[in-house]
């Protein structure tokens, strides 16, 4: 069977099979991919898995295509993605139709007003999950707090909150990665002079910039000012 | 026009959806529920207990949902591809530019940086769900049986990571009997 081919299968199954979304299918990929058809080794599996990880989009998208083009080149990666989205596509649409009809039962009713609270706490719950292994401390808690408070009080679009976030993060990133690079030869401007005293703080730093940045979004021309500023005091 | 909203959204949400399908869940609902009304926050949360009984990613269960019901068969395949669309596009991208050592390890620190606001974005999207029409008997009534069922819901998947699934079936059942 053409590789092609084989990887449409595979994904197919464990679309249509992985209840959990992608981090339940992440075994059973590894199973098929590493175990079975010995496609990719299973360190540079891993390795892949941690760049997939860190992209946005659907998981499990990202990780059929990573593989399929690793595995095929562009048609591995587009038979891959297929046959995963695929069995979800189908399914929804069979349930689309006949969850419309039904909707307005009476016993449907009944059944989903006792389902909707579920679905709050279900997603209440991995949100502060998630708020523990991030490790957030009482000052970085101001980022989650904000956060809330801006979507949720002030009915910002949170399309505009993870821009911040991103850039907030960005910069941090950027000033973690100086901090551990041995003395930051690779930014060849302010290398030497930022690495002794100042660290620390912009370690302080950088977390706020996250928080200061989604209010500036608002008044869009100061946006920027923030991060100027905080850029200033290093070099 | 329909299926050009349909396409910005889902692109939109494809390239701004970091940490997993909770965390597009506020993504999606601001544009789905509040912006552009096409789903009632019922529905929407109706939409997320089935994508969560059924296999397959969340995100793209809700776009083949929302596209289905706002512009049929082709508005599906249209919302689902539009969200796949960013990842096709990075593959190459990322590819090329993000797999040396360095530039893996600027995305994670910047990845970890992101959490606690993605965190947020998913607390915000449960509270803005928390309303009248989600918990129907609050404030009516002696009993205000929905806010038990979240209290318990969320007791059993927080402390003891309880399936996601048994817990809506059986919320389903207390739905059927109570109401």
């Amino acid at each position: 069977m053409k590789k092609p081919l084989q990887l449409f299968l595979t994904f197919f199954k464990i679309g249509a099979f992985t209840l959990g979304g992608g981090y339940a299918m992440l075994s059973l990929v590894e199973k098929a991919v590493v175990d079975q058809k010995k496609w990719i080794p299973s360190d540079e599996f891993w390795d892949m898995i941690a760049v997939v990880q860190s992209l946005p989009g659907v998981f499990a998208v990202n990780t059929a295509l990573y593989v399929g083009h690793r595995v095929a080149g562009t048609k591995g990666a587009f038979a891959a993605m297929f046959g995963a989205i695929i069995p979800s596509i189908t399914i929804i649409l069979l349930l689309a139709t006949v969850f419309r009809e039904y909707r307005d039962q009476p016993v449907v009713e009944r059944i989903f007003k006792g389902i909707r609270p579920c679905v709050v706490a279900l997603i209440l719950a991995p949100s502060l999950r998630m708020i523990k292994s991030a490790k957030v401390t009482w000052k970085t808690a101001i980022i989650p707090i904000a956060t809330v408070f801006l979507i949720w009080c002030c009915k910002i679009p949170p399309t505009y909150i993870v821009l911040a976030a991103i850039a907030g993060s960005l910069i941090y990133a950027i000033v973690i990665g100086r901090r551990t690079e041995d003395g930051g030869q690779k930014t060849k401007d302010e290398g030497p002079k930022t690495k002794g005293g100042l660290s620390p703080q912009s370690q302080v730093l950088s977390p706020q910039s996250q928080v200061l940045s989604p209010q500036s979004q608002v008044p869009s021309p100061q946006s920027s000012v923030p991060t100027q500023e905080r850029k200033e005091p290093k070099s | 026009m329909i299926y050009l909203q349909l396409l910005w959204v889902f692109v939109k949400i494809g390239v701004l959806g970091f940490g997993g399908g909770y965390a597009m869940l506020s993504l999606i609902q601001h544009d789905v529920v509040d912006h552009y009304g096409w789903m009632t926050t019922t529905e929407f949360a109706d939409m997320v207990a089935i994508s969560q009984m059924t296999p397959g990613p969340i995100s793209i269960n809700l776009a083949t949902y929302v596209g289905y019901t706002t512009a049929g068969f082709g508005g599906s395949l249209l919302a689902s591809f539009a969200l796949c669309l960013p990842s096709v596009i990075m593959v190459y991208l990322i590819l090329k530019l993000f797999m040396s050592k360095r530039n893996n390890a600027l995305m994670d620190n910047t990845l970890k940086g992101l959490k606690p606001a993605i965190a947020g974005l998913i607390f915000a999207a449960g509270l803005s769900m928390m309303n009248a029409q989600n918990f129907v008997d609050f404030g009516r009534g002696q009993y205000n049986i929905s806010v038990i069922i979240c209290v318990l819901a969320f007791v059993a998947s927080y402390f003891f990571k309880a399936n996601p699934i048994l817990l809506i079936v059986l919320s389903g059942v207390v739905g059927f009997f109570v109401y």
